[in-house]
């Protein structure tokens, strides 16, 4: 019974939606208030509905009902109960239906903390959500039902991907969810105010924080993305350019750019039209990716099971709503009046140039990813776009990228004097060529790469410092706490928290692309072999049985100077259901350095083929997206976003001046 | 009317990359259909799986419509759409397999273990019958008319649309024409 | 007023300048670092670059594969059903290498023919075969060639 609840759950989410696409935006258009209303309470339906559903699958996962064809396929009775809750989402209807719940849950999360909104904008916003959710849940009903049942019923279920039977993964999809799913209202925000026609900054100031926090959502996801391929994937890689990934990357670029355009909008009115399209492009961006990795036109580590019909159906989604918002932009453009003029050399011009270069990567690695595509629909042959093409696109973008983003802070917004800024960058341009020298020369690392991440951290580093000084002395008096307390101040902190994730990002990035080691050796048990100042002792394989597995679980004990600094326990688990076999890396990990073994395969007589890998720097990866994803919080936690604050500005039409004046 | 025009590049390059998508979205690798629909079954003698004694040719097929199922124990949508085959078997289909590079001992257990929805089951220990059949991955199955002639063909697990869209409405008429 | 005019056009002007020289470098790149797929048949016919990487995929012949006496370095065959070609590697293979298995390597054709791959990959997708493994099959197949040559 629960699963035909669930399914008519689903069928009246759907119908509430279609109501709350059409009437709240009727209703907005000739200003009917009950039409209006309508909106909030359709989106607490939804959400109640998709609640409903979701429980009633995870309910079909817990109890083992295998008369469920999904449960049937990915659950089991032997998973431990985590991975039957997770296993909800582990394949393509699950993550489905937690990716409408999402949607439902950021709706309800908008009609309930933007209740300062003038009602038609919450209207019309709602009312976009509500056509986006309308498209998602016929997907699911049509084409991807989680509840369809299955006769006879089998005494047991298939299994979980044993890949994803890892916490790290458990909790990656949703991130990258809310994420994705989040830059679905930067994007209602934008057809609201193109369909009202009126785009001022008050507009920047309610889509803001939203916006943040849906990148927010989305630097996690992708870093917990990254360290889980890391630890599980058992080849030490942390990031593979592969489409699933491209896919979670071009929004995270293009968010990356909006969060800087909605900024200058916000704080000078300037860049509207840039703004719209950029959120427009955020949301876009992110249905293609779900159209990339469900569709099976591209191939990847990732693949969900694939349909064609799927395909079809989201292709044409896509066109629904990209183009639709675009013949909507093209419309309404034109006539958004510009504002916020600004000279050549000025903060605005830095933040243009930061959004060109983003965007300009995010259309490279769309070409990566699509070029196989491409290629084979002309019939030039089959091709894969090499791991070299995407890193020498960043190598080239990143060190421009970098240098604006020390620049720019200390750049006045409008109209900047040239020599004021030379004088103040002299010094942390010198400081940043001395370390890169010094860390490039034989007697550093010897490494030029090296020594560029090394002057670009410094450069970003020292231009902060330099910032913060400056900002203490105008501002003599005000204590760290109140200023952070205070309201207008916070992105302030966050700009220079999250680009300081940069440089540790970037040392990270490049330390461990630069000087990681790696050795595939046959060793015999008891023998040790030595590396960086490290000694591997490899002390055999023992045959184990672990909940729903059978595995090979090995002993390598690390020395340093003679003394044992770490036991690791490579494994390589045979699932009994799926048996295809996994590597589970043995990790050592350090602030500065990672150990890290993996087993291949046996060579007879207890000897095993051993993967050893030294990495330096390599947390300093994840480390960098953390402090990035906490600078995204503190911006978005603004008190200036609260209600109140709004409410006040609701009235009168912000002016620019106003909203620039906690500004240097 | 060219600042309407300006406004309309973005447009202009989703719809190009819309084509693009849609031209990829037909050529998926795993939807082509095999050049072997519309011709007559390639011939084979194999040995039966559970007894080596007996045999399963094509001749079997002849008379009636059939599905020949391509399967193997190390391959994991075999295994997810091994209850479909179940249920089909169950609505009285006639389903041979063709177990294809497999362990005779761990496709003997397989059968035990899931149920056995095939009448009979085709050892192809070498995969040349699968070769000659136009097998290029597991699982994949064929519906055979009553002369021997390959009428569909699906490409991957079998789905719950695929049986009830394509596969039972395809028997049923195929049945309704005179041997 | 006509100063901040051309002034504008000037940033304009950098821009589009900045624009198009990076998009000239990342094409140039990107058919540098291309990678074509070539099936087995394809290399053995010498249709593959003499000194560029590739990648070639197909199925793991059953029965190929031999270690060297280091226990690091694999040999074995990889074959389309029609045409086989001997592929070296010195490494760990992926979990999911196994032999009938498709495959796809990323390496070098040696002037002896031997395929020097520096990358085996063997698709995490439990439930199909790489796309590239599958058409490469295919192609074979369609073209007849061998019938019945394929593995053992």
């Amino acid at each position: 019974m629960t699963p035909e609840l669930g399914q008519f759950a689903l069928v009246l989410a759907l119908c509430l939606a279609l109501v709350q696409a059409v009437f709240p935006l009727i209703g907005s258009i000739n200003r009917t208030p009950s039409w209006m209303a309508l909106a909030q309470p359709l989106a607490w339906g939804q959400f109640v509905f998709l609640s409903l559903s979701f429980a009633a699958l995870t309910y079909a996962f817990l109890t083992d009902d295998f008369s469920v064809l999904y449960v049937a396929q990915h659950g089991n009775t032997q998973l431990p109960i985590v991975y039957k809750i997770s296993a909800v989402w582990g394949a393509h209807e699950g993550s489905l239906l937690l990716w409408v719940l999402i949607l439902s849950g950021w709706m309800v999360a908008v009609a309930s903390l933007a209740r300062n909104l003038p009602p038609e904008m919450l209207a019309r916003v709602l009312a976009v959500m509500g056509m986006i959710s309308i498209g998602f849940l016929s997907f699911l009903l049509f084409t991807s039902n989680p509840f369809e049942r299955l006769f006879p019923i089998p005494m047991e279920g298939g299994e979980l991907n044993p890949l994803l039977q890892d916490f790290g993964l458990a909790i990656h999809p949703p991130m990258l969810y809310m994420g994705y799913v989040g830059l679905s209202v930067a994007f209602s925000f934008a057809i609201a105010a193109l369909i009202g026609g009126k785009m001022d900054t008050a507009w920047a100031r309610w889509s803001r924080p939203w916006t943040l926090i849906a990148w927010v959502f989305l630097t996690i996801g992708i870093t917990l993305g990254s360290w889980w391929a890391y630890y599980e994937l058992g080849w030490g890689g942390w990031w593979f350019w592969d489409p699933v990934e491209n896919a979670s990357f071009m929004p995270w670029l293009v968010a990356t750019a909006l969060v800087h355009s909605l900024a200058v909008t916000e704080k000078r009115g300037a860049f509207k039209r840039w703004t719209v399209l950029l959120a427009l492009m955020g949301f876009s961006l992110s249905l293609l990716g779900t159209f990339l990795v469900r569709s099976g036109v591209l191939t990847s580590v990732h693949a969900f099971a694939t349909d064609p019909a799927r395909g079809l159906f989201i292709l044409m989604f896509l066109c629904l709503v990209i183009g639709g918002s675009l013949v909507l932009y093209a419309w309404r453009a034109p006539s958004i009046t510009p504002g916020g003029g600004f000279n050549m050399l000025s903060r605005e011009t830095f933040l243009l140039g930061n959004n060109l270069l983003l965007i300009i990567t995010t259309a490279f690695v769309l070409l990566g990813t699509l070029a196989p595509l491409l290629y084979d629909a002309m019939g030039w042959g089959k091709i894969s776009v090499g791991f070299p093409w995407f890193t020498a696109m960043f190598v080239m973008f990143m060190p421009l990228m970098v240098v604006i983003m020390g620049a720019g802070p200390m750049t006045r917004w409008k109209n900047q004097d040239p020599k004021a800024l030379l004088r103040s960058l002299s010094l942390p341009f010198a400081i940043s060529v001395a370390a890169g020298l010094l860390v490039a020369m034989p007697f550093g690392t010897g490494s030029w790469s090296a020594g560029l991440a090394v002057g670009l951290s410094i450069w970003l580093l020292t231009t902060l410092l330099y910032g913060a000084r400056k900002r203490f002395q105008n501002r003599s008096g005000i204590s760290l706490i109140k200023d952070i307390a205070g309201r207008g101040s916070r992105s302030w902190y966050a700009m220079w928290i999250a680009h300081i994730g940069i440089a540790v990002f970037i040392i990270g990035v490049t330390f461990v692309t630069q000087f990681d080691i790696e050795k595939d050796i046959r060793m015999s048990p008891g023998q040790t072999y030595e590396m960086e100042g490290y000694t591997f002792r490899f002390d055999g394989v023992k045959a184990q049985t672990g909940p729903n597995y059978r595995t090979q679980f090995g002993t390598v004990r690390v020395f340093q100077d003679d003394r044992e600094i770490a036991v690791l326990n490579p494994e390589k688990r045979t699932y009994t259901v799926q048996t295809n076999p996994m590597t589970e890396a043995g990790i050592d990990a350090g602030f500065l350095r990672d150990i890290y073994v993996s087993l291949g395969e046996p060579l007879g007589g207890g000897d095993w083929a051993l993967r050893l890998y030294y990495k330096p720097f390599v947390r300093w990866i994840w480390l960098g997206g953390l402090l990035i994803s906490l600078g995204g919080l503190l911006a978005a936690s603004d008190p200036r976003y609260r209600s109140k604050v709004l409410a006040r500005l609701r009235k009168p039409a912000i002016q620019p001046t106003l909203a620039a004046e906690n500004h240097s | 009317m060219p600042a309407f025009v300006r406004y309309l590049t973005p447009l202009i390059l989703f719809l190009a990359l819309a084509v693009l998508l849609y031209a990829g979205l037909s050529r998926d690798p795993r939807v082509v259909p095999s050049p072997l629909v519309g011709k007559p079954a390639p011939e084979f003698v194999l040995p039966e799986l559970k007894d080596p004694q007996q045999q399963v040719a094509l001749a079997d097929f002849i008379g009636e419509v059939t599905v020949f199922n391509v399967w193997a124990t190390w391959c994991s949508g075999c295994r997810a759409e091994h209850p479909l085959l179940m249920r089909l078997a169950e609505q009285g289909v006639r389903i041979y397999g063709l177990d294809y590079k497999d362990d005779r001992a761990d496709a003997l257990r397989w059968l035990q273990q899931f149920g056995d929805p095939y009448i009979a089951n085709a050892f192809d220990e070498s995969g040349r019958v699968g070769i000659d059949w136009g097998v290029y991955g597991t699982p994949e199955t064929f519906i055979i008319d009553k002369q021997g002639v390959i009428r569909y063909k699906h490409i991957g697990p079998v789905t719950v649309e695929a049986i009830n869209d394509t596969i039972l409405p395809l028997i049923a008429e195929l049945q309704g024409t005179p041997g | 007023m006509k100063t901040a005019r051309k002034k504008r056009l000037i940033l304009i002007g950098l821009m589009v300048t900045g624009v198009a020289a990076a998009v000239a470098f990342g094409l140039q790149a990107f058919n540098q670092n291309l990678m074509f797929f070539y099936s087995p048949s394809e290399v053995v016919a010498g249709d593959a670059p003499a000194d560029t990487a590739f990648r070639v995929g197909g199925l793991v012949t059953n029965g190929s594969v031999a270690r060297q006496s280091d226990g690091l370095t694999v040999q074995f065959d990889v074959t389309d059903n029609a045409e086989a070609i001997t592929v070296q590697y010195t490494g760990i293979l992926p979990d999911l290498f196994r032999e009938g298995q498709g495959i796809v390597a990323h390496g070098k054709l040696r002037d002896d023919g031997m395929f020097v791959a520096n990358e085996v990959l063997a698709k995490h997708d439990e439930n199909y075969m790489a796309p590239e493994v599958a058409a490469s099959l295919k192609q074979a197949h369609d073209t007849g060639v061998g019938k019945g040559m394929g593995t053992p």
